[in-house]
This record gives C-alpha cells, sequence and structure tokens, in this order.
C-alpha cells in the first residue's frame, strides 16, 4: 500500500561529524526524530534506513580526483594541506574518519527518498541528513562535502527524465545547487536567503538567473538582515507560487535549512516558529496543485541544535503526514531527557515565546526593501506572462 | 595593478567612413557599447558610443521616416581625440579618469597603435575581485581607531584563529573622523571564533553594519 510519507534514517547518518566543537552538528536529526516520537507522530514502520551513494551516483554531480580525495583524507592518507585546494581539511569541512563513507551516506539517503517518491511507495519522503547545499562539483564547501540536492537531482533527470524545482530556504544562498544546473533548463533552482553582503557565501544576487538555455531558471531571492516573519513568508509563498506555475515540475525537492531563526548563531534573520510551521505546509500544498503531491524534503544549516532545529525539523514531517500544526508544551519526557544535556534552556512549547525579541529599528524599510526585491526577481517571468 | 593586465585585447574598431547603421550593427551582435574609429595608417582618430548614437538615430525603428540617420558616416557623429590611456598606466588611475571625466571607456595607445580597451565593466570586475566577493566566505566589519599599526593587532586575531582571509578593505568611518572601517572577508562560513577573538582584543565588530539598528 502507499504510505503517504516517510522518513529516511539510521544511525550511520550521524557519521558525518567534523568535531564536537564544530557547528555542524547531526545531533539534531536524532533530537527530532525523538520529539515526534515521543509526540506519537511517527511510528517505526515509517522510517526507512538509506543505502550509501555508489561512486557512480558520486560522479553524477562531482569531480572523480575530488571523491578520491575525500576518500583519502577519511584514510589518513592524504598528506598534510594536499586537500587544500579541493576544500578539505579547511576550517569548515575539516578531515574526519571515513569522511567519503559518511558524507556518502548522506547523499543515499537522499537518493533512497527519491526513489520512494518516484517509484510510487510514498508520496512524500523526509531525508533530514540531506541538504548539503554548498557543496561543488570538485571542492567541499560551508560544511559540505558531497552536495546529496545535486547528486539527486542528476539522479531524477537520468533515472526518471524528471523536471526538478530546486526550493531552498536555508538562511545561506544555496551556490553548490545553483551552480551545479546554471546551464540546465530542466531544472529549476530557487533560493530564499539572507543576502550575501556579510553572510557566508556572499552570492544569490537576484541577477544570477542562469546561462545560456538555462537563463531564466534560476531564481535567488536575497532577503535582509533582520527580516521577520511576515516578510519572509509573503516573499516565500509568492516566489514559490509563481515559479513553480512558471516552472511546471515533476517533482519538488525542498532544502530545510532552519537557520533563519532569530536563535540562530550564524545568521541575521529574525524568523520565528512560525515561519517553519508554514514552509512545509505550503510546500506539500504547491507539490499537491503541480506534481501530483511529489515532493522530496531535505535537511541543511541550523546551528541552534536544541531551541530550534527539532521544532523546526518536526513540523516536516507533521506537514507530509497532515497531522495539524501542534500547540502547547512539548513533551515532558522530551524535555527532560535532552534539557541534561542542553547548554541553554530549551523552549518547552511548540511556539516561541512572545516576544521573543526587542523590536526591530527601521522594520518598514527593511519589509519594502524586500517586497521591492521580490518584484524585481518575479519580474523576468511577470513580464514574460504579459507578452 | 597595471591596466595592460586587465585591458581587452581583442579590440573591435570602425573606420570615419562607416555608418552609423553600421555602428549600431556592430554593438548589437558583439553586445559592446564603445568603439573607437581609426584612421588608414592605424591611428584612433575618434570614438563612438551608444551616446553618440542615440543622439543621431530615433529611439525606435517604428517612428522612422528618413532613413538618411542610418546612412550618416561616423566621421560626423563620434568624439574626436577621445582621451585615451597607456598600457603601463595604474587601474586605479583609470577609474580616476572616467570618474572625472564621466566617461565609461579608455582605448589605451602604445606608440601610436591602439593595443586595447578598458570599459567600466572591466573595471567594476576588477573591484569585485577586489572585495573577495567571487569566492564563497564571510564578511566582516570592524571599527579601529585610526592608529599606526593597528592592522598588525586585527590581522594578529586572524592568525591566531588559522582564518583565511580574501580580501581587507579600508574605508573612513562617516561618524567619526578618529576611526576607520575595516572590511574583512573570510573564506569560513563559521566567523563566530574571529569574531568572539576580535571583541576579545578590545575591537568594535559590526556584523552585520546597518545604520540605525544596533543589536
Amino acid at each position: 500500500m502507499k504510505k503517504d510519507a516517510v522518513f529516511i534514517f539510521s544511525e550511520e547518518q550521524l557519521g558525518y561529524s567534523f568535531s564536537d566543537s564544530h557547528p555542524f552538528n547531526q545531533k539534531r536529526i536524532l533530537l527530532t526524530l525523538d520529539l515526534l516520537k515521543k509526540s506519537g507522530a511517527i511510528v517505526d514502520d515509517d522510517i526507512i534506513a538509506p543505502r550509501m551513494a555508489t561512486d557512480e551516483e558520486l560522479l553524477l554531480a562531482h569531480d572523480n580526483k575530488f571523491i578520491d580525495i575525500v576518500k583519502k583524507a577519511g584514510k589518513g592518507e592524504l598528506q598534510e594541506d594536499a586537500g587544500i585546494v579541493f576544500g578539505i581539511g579547511t576550517e569548515d569541512t575539516p578531515i574526519f574518519k571515513n569522511m567519503h563513507e559518511a558524507s556518502a551516506m548522506l547523499v543515499g539517503g537522499t537518493l533512497t527518498a527519491v526513489d520512494e517518491v518516484m517509484q510510487g511507495r510514498a508520496t512524500y519522503a523526509l531525508n533530514l541528513g540531506g541538504g548539503l547545499h554548498h557543496g561543488f562539483h570538485g571542492r567541499a564547501s560551508g560544511f559540505c562535502v558531497y552536495n546529496d540536492s545535486s547528486v539527486a537531482i542528476k539522479y531524477l533527470q537520468k533515472k526518471y527524465g524528471a523536471r526538478v524545482l530546486y526550493i531552498d530556504t536555508d538562511a545561506h544562498h544555496g551556490d553548490g545547487v545553483q551552480w551545479s544546473f546554471y546551464d540546465d533548463p530542466t531544472v529549476c533552482t530557487l533560493s530564499i536567503h539572507e543576502t550575501g553582503r556579510y553572510l557566508f557565501p556572499g552570492t544569490g544576487a537576484i541577477t544570477e538567473r542562469g546561462n545560456g538555455t538555462g537563463y531564466g531558471t534560476s531564481f535567488n531571492f536575497p532577503i535582509d538582515a533582520f527580516t521577520e516573519d511576515d516578510s519572509f513568508l509573503s516573499i516565500y509563498k509568492t516566489a514559490i507560487k509563481e515559479v513553480t506555475e512558471y516552472f511546471k515540475p515533476d517533482v519538488i525537492l525542498t532544502q530545510n535549512g532552519a537557520d533563519a531563526h532569530y536563535f540562530d548563531p550564524l545568521t541575521h534573520l529574525y524568523g520565528t516558529m512560525d515561519i517553519y510551521k508554514e514552509i512545509p505546509r505550503i510546500a506539500r500544498e504547491i507539490a499537491e496543485e503541480y506534481c501530483e503531491g511529489r515532493w522530496i524534503a531535505v535537511g541543511g544549516g541550523g546551528y541552534d541544535i536544541w531551541r530550534v532545529v527539532p521544532r523546526a525539523w518536526a513540523h516536516i514531517w507533521l506537514a507530509m503526514k497532515k497531522i495539524p500544526a501542534p500547540t502547547g508544551p512539548l513533551p515532558q519526557d522530551w524535555l527532560s531527557k535532552w534539557q541534561e544535556q542542553s547548554p541553554v534552556k530549551l523552549i518547552s512549547t511548540w511556539e516561541d515565546p512572545v516576544p521573543l525579541y526587542e523590536p526591530i529599528p527601521r522594520k518598514e524599510e527593511i519589509n519594502d526593501k524586500n517586497a521591492q526585491m521580490l518584484s524585481k526577481a518575479l519580474h523576468i517571468i511577470r513580464h514574460q506572462q504579459l507578452n | 595593478m597595471l591596466i595592460e593586465e586587465l585591458m581587452i585585447k581583442d579590440v573591435i574598431t570602425l573606420s570615419p567612413e562607416n555608418s552609423v547603421k553600421d555602428a549600431l550593427t556592430v554593438m548589437r551582435d558583439r553586445k559592446i557599447r564603445h568603439l573607437p574609429i581609426l584612421s588608414a595608417d592605424g591611428t584612433v582618430v575618434g570614438i563612438v558610443t551608444d551616446r553618440n548614437l542615440k543622439d543621431v538615430v530615433p529611439p525606435s525603428i517604428s517612428v522612422l521616416k528618413d532613413s538618411s540617420p542610418y546612412e550618416t558616416p561616423l566621421a560626423e557623429v563620434m568624439t574626436r581625440n577621445p582621451i585615451t590611456g597607456h598600457p603601463m598606466d595604474f587601474v586605479e588611475e583609470a577609474a580616476v579618469i572616467f570618474y572625472d571625466n564621466k566617461i565609461g571607456c579608455l582605448p589605451i595607445i602604445s606608440n601610436n597603435k591602439l593595443v586595447g580597451i578598458i570599459t567600466e565593466t572591466d573595471l567594476l570586475y576588477k573591484y569585485i575581485e577586489l572585495t573577495g566577493a567571487h569566492q564563497p566566505g564571510s564578511q566582516i566589519e570592524v571599527k579601529v581607531p585610526n592608529t599606526p599599526g593597528i592592522l598588525f593587532e586585527v590581522s594578529k586575531v586572524f592568525h591566531e584563529q588559522k582564518s583565511n582571509v580574501l580580501s581587507v578593505l579600508v574605508y573612513p568611518d562617516k561618524e567619526n573622523d578618529a576611526n576607520k572601517i575595516l572590511v574583512i572577508r573570510i573564506n569560513s562560513m563559521n566567523p563566530l571564533k574571529v569574531i568572539q577573538g576580535l571583541k576579545d582584543s578590545g575591537f568594535d565588530v559590526l556584523w552585520p553594519n546597518v545604520p540605525g539598528i544596533h543589536i
């Protein structure tokens, strides 16, 4: 029988770990899964173990030499500094044991999710271990070694002949995926992110629209530092609706970085849990309307792993299961279990406390600037439809 | 950096006898806006830009009754004796010339022969490279007192954190002459350790720096 949703997970996904002090921490997945279990929203039967991506699959989006370097690094066979030009052994992507296997496992998880959806065993599939959107063809970058979404999109094209719409709501620009498909008119990338003025990686301007025959299939919505819920959501809703209508995808892949939240230490956006409640529900509606439901979701950034990510990511699964967004207290056993380990006091309810922060000066100007950005970014579609 | 390292060497040119129509066609096909005009012996005698052409032809083909503007020889519309540069001029000088004279390109001349051209667009790209914005990185701004040796103190922090700096720019603090703002790009997604190091050394870190918002 066809399932409504599957959750891709195994303990092996936790092997992708640079060090205990590195901001990218896959313990987030455990925290999320435990929250869902204790909320009674997931059962063992919903969970599917990921497979490891083969070298042949990785080569769909990565360079042979780069893969060799990652393999050697993970076995301790790399001369010091030999990986630097490949982004391996840097501050952001340090070498760790078996890094090739761990990285290929995250890619394999997204491929498992793709197969579940495209072979009709599930309408939706979630791989929180994926979403490593900064990985480049021949270089690791921004905490990402292999780019699971780039590989998965190539895989969707090759195995299923699908037109793919990639939607990235991580606070950082989805540069790796964008550049992988910049020339390709059959893949559309859409990224909403804090402007690159201060934030890594610095790209993602509205003028990055694709190249050659791929012109017009790359969309960027850079929002200002200090952007709040209402402006974020209005841009997300309008952008996703108009771009989907224009591009007419067969399947939607969403990257669900949870780092646009006020608490996130690496970014300057002022989102609250409300955006994470809405983002997946709107993605699901769009997939229903335009893609017969086909929707694959992956994780991404998210560096407040205690207060933000578990609740934010739980909402993706809840949206897939069509469970109304919960309100009120989190399960007490979840709170007591994890509070011991958390260096900060956990938020005890599904909603954020109100108010979460002091009012932002210049809010109206920021909203106005974002609205102007949105209309410039969508001009290419709106103009075409008039003609 | 010298202009010869940046200039376009394969320059598209026309002669004074070519028509306005020729110029419009070349500009459209090659997606350029500036055409040096050479005499038979290869000397630059003028320059034709999209601005020169706007002065002689109507904005749209549909309003055209009289085709004669298109047949006008370029000798009649070109700017004569344009400002030129030398391949060994500094790029910064070219930028100042563009700004002071409100022009968008410089034909580059050596031994009375055209050897290249440099445009605003080329300079802008060089500026982007100077800011480091063409590579993935995070940007940090630091407000420092305008005193000798301060850059050394700041760079010590980057050294201690083993942070790879992509670019450093210095500009004046609009609010206070006694300060400078350092704009530093590093090739990491996680600038928190560097920021903490700078704060521990007593520096004022603006990340991000939006006037009117101090958080």
